[in-house]
């Protein structure tokens, strides 16, 4: 294919064609097949990647010029509020330990994204494909690099923060957005997409942005609310990739469909599953509430999704399966997932707490058919006990899903009394699921799934000791083993917020703060 | 359904019975969801049935009022969900348990704070 002539000046629609497909070239001493390997073996058909519509219409020298506007802003605000103390003006030193969870479990799969999208980039026959995936790969690896200077100022001042690389790949909770990500990674370029772009992305993100970066700016987080928007703007740019590739997959071929359908089954209900620490967030949390679990659930995926899967239908795409459930599970999962990590907290490197007062009147009045009946009673006797100083930890480890990693903790569909158990028999072997959708996952893919890291698991095997660690010497802890294994610091990181480092530290600083600013 | 993939795809699962020091079993306590989640346990094959709950289960459950007033030769106990009656004089082994076996047990009268399966 000949080059074509530039003229002087391009006009938006040819320079646009001119910096992307027109790069791209049909190999001739390699058959293409070879040199794309890996975007066949799936199943997906395509026939025509002209068909590809590019979502983003940018060129790189314009990306490169808007990223680097929004970075300088962004920096501004950040060394703004570095100047400023900006960490004195948040509502609570509570607050800081979603920021925790945030740096250490959302901030990695950013730079897992960075690879995904290189990979996809990079596979993709279609050009159009291939550079609207690099683009997102190279954004996804500005939102690691954002939040990661974003959020290192907190580690100046607060515990928990300082090795969130390391905890990722070791810490028990952590196993769950990890796995999560390692699952989609794992997958070809196609499902890839569908789990990140579309299930993710586009049916599920605006959960974890939108209310959390409003929750971050009505608790006085300056910086994060700027990470969170700056990050905001590209993600309008990702949920158009997902739908344009869902889309393309589906006008392809008929024969797609049923395979992008179980993906977004899969990964439906994968998302979800990983957005519990996002619901514990939002209604535990932020000491100052913008609105409920329930309520972003209600407003970003049943109103919104309701209309996109109606939208779908044309093509023979239906509802994810476990929409019915993940609905029924906007009364609960917020609840379940914050009674777990305070069960677990001995082991956590963030901070948990009972709910004052006022915050259970909240929960009460925004949860009316289940919080008062089911999740309080545990509150008040948890918040007796502490009073008492006899404060609750579960030491004895959890039993976890095989496929989303998260403790057994979801109940049965109908009944919020009965814990949901699953079981498949796969070579002789159990595996455990926590619900109907999990298992179908596992189901369908069991040579993955066997292969589950999971930290319970490796634990009792012994492989989450130091290696210079005598476990059979006499007095050998092993828990507090495993909390040296994972770079803890036992008794500042941990336990209850009550009576923590970063509480007494806080109430000084502010205190101290409130004076200086009344001279 | 399989893994579809470019080649062949055959990894060794994980947690298979070898890799631990002591079979791993999983415990329940029905009606008590102020414990988050079930426990996971690798205990001896000889250990008798009978120690497990008023032994090995107090140090995860012993925290809950109710867990002393257990009458444990009245727990109702379900294995993979289905009743199930041990002979708690005979060992795991003998009952027939086996590595990832899921035990829950229903203690009769006895549903959580105020009754509110907590």
């Amino acid at each position: 294919m000949d080059t074509p002539v530039i003229k002087k000046k391009l006009g938006l629609k040819d320079r646009y064609a001119a910096m992307t497909r027109e790069l791209a070239w049909d190999t001739t001493y390699q058959p293409m097949d070879k040199v794309f390997p890996y975007d066949k073996y799936e199943g997906i058909k395509i026939h025509d990647w002209d068909k590809w519509e590019d979502p983003f219409r940018l060129t790189m020298d314009a990306y490169w010029k808007y990223q680097g506007e929004k970075e300088k802003k962004l920096y501004a605000v950040i060394e703004a509020f570095a100047q400023n103390n900006g960490q004195l003006g948040i509502t609570d030193a509570r607050y800081v330990n979603a920021l925790k969870l945030f740096l250490t479990g959302v901030t990695p799969l950013e730079y897992y994204a960075y690879r995904g999208f290189a990979h996809a980039g990079r596979q993709f026959t279609g050009a159009g494909a291939r550079v609207a995936c690099q683009m997102q790969s190279i954004d996804e690896l500005r939102h690691y690099q954002t939040e990661t200077h974003a959020l290192s100022h907190y580690n100046k001042y607060f515990n928990g923060l300082h090795s969130p690389q390391h905890m990722f790949d070791r810490v028990w909770y952590l196993s769950v957005p990890k796995s999560f990500f390692e699952d989609a990674y794992t997958g070809g370029p196609f499902e890839f997409l569908t789990a990140v772009s579309f299930s993710f992305e586009y049916v599920l993100t605006n959960l974890l942005f939108v209310p959390f970066m409003s929750g971050a700016a009505h608790n006085g987080d300056m910086s994060t609310v700027t990470f969170g928007f700056s990050a905001q703007s590209d993600e309008s740019r990702h949920m158009t990739l997902g739908i344009e590739c869902i889309k393309f997959m589906l006008e392809q071929d008929p024969d797609n469909v049923p395979i992008v359908q179980r993906w977004i089954d899969k990964w439906f209900w994968r998302g979800y599953r990983l957005l519990s620490i996002v619901a514990m967030m939002q209604d535990y949390m932020l000491p100052k509430r913008v609105m409920s679990w329930r309520e972003s659930w209600e407003m970003y995926v049943e109103e919104n999704g309701e209309a996109l899967f109606r939208d779908l239908a044309r093509y023979g795409i239906r509802k994810p399966k476990g929409w019915i459930q993940a609905c029924e599970g906007k009364d609960h999962i917020s609840h379940q997932t914050f009674a777990v990590f305070y069960n677990y907290n001995a082991a956590a490197a963030i901070h948990t707490w009972v709910p004052k007062e006022e915050e259970m009147d909240w929960l009460s009045e925004k949860y009316p058919e289940t919080f008062d009946q089911l999740y309080k009673p545990r509150w008040d006797y948890w918040r007796e006990q502490a009073n008492k100083g006899n404060r609750f930890y579960q030491k004895t480890l959890p039993m976890l899903c095989q496929t989303c990693q998260i403790p057994m903790i979801f109940t049965e569909p109908g009944d919020a009394t009965k814990i949901a158990y699953r079981e498949s028999d796969y070579l002789g072997n159990k595996y455990h699921c926590c619900s109907d959708h999990c298992k179908e996952i596992f189901d369908n893919e069991p040579e993955k799934y066997v292969q589950s890291w999971l930290p319970p698991q490796q634990i009792y095997q012994g492989h989450c000791f130091k290696p210079d660690v005598d476990p059979t010497k006499e007095g050998f802890d092993p828990l507090l083993a495993v909390l040296d294994y994972y770079n803890m610091n036992v008794g500042r990181d941990n336990f209850d917020f009550d009576g923590s480092e970063d509480q007494k530290n806080f109430a000084a600083w502010r205190g101290d703060f409130t004076q200086g600013a009344q001279k | 359904m399989s893994v579809v993939a470019l080649k062949p795809y055959s990894f060794p699962a994980k947690d298979v019975r070898e890799n631990f020091p002591a079979p791993l079993f999983f415990f329940g306590w029905e009606d008590h969801l102020m414990f988050g989640a079930p426990i996971a346990l690798p205990l001896p094959p000889d250990t008798p049935f009978g120690a497990v709950g008023p032994t090995v289960l107090s140090s995860a459950y012993g925290y809950h009022p109710d867990f002393a007033r257990i009458d444990w030769s009245k727990v109702e106990w379900l294995k993979s969900g289905q009743p199930w009656s041990p002979d708690s004089v005979k060992s795991l082994a003998e009952n027939g348990l086996k590595h990832k076996d899921v035990l829950r047990f229903r203690t009769p009268g006895l549903s959580g704070l105020n009754g509110s399966c907590n």
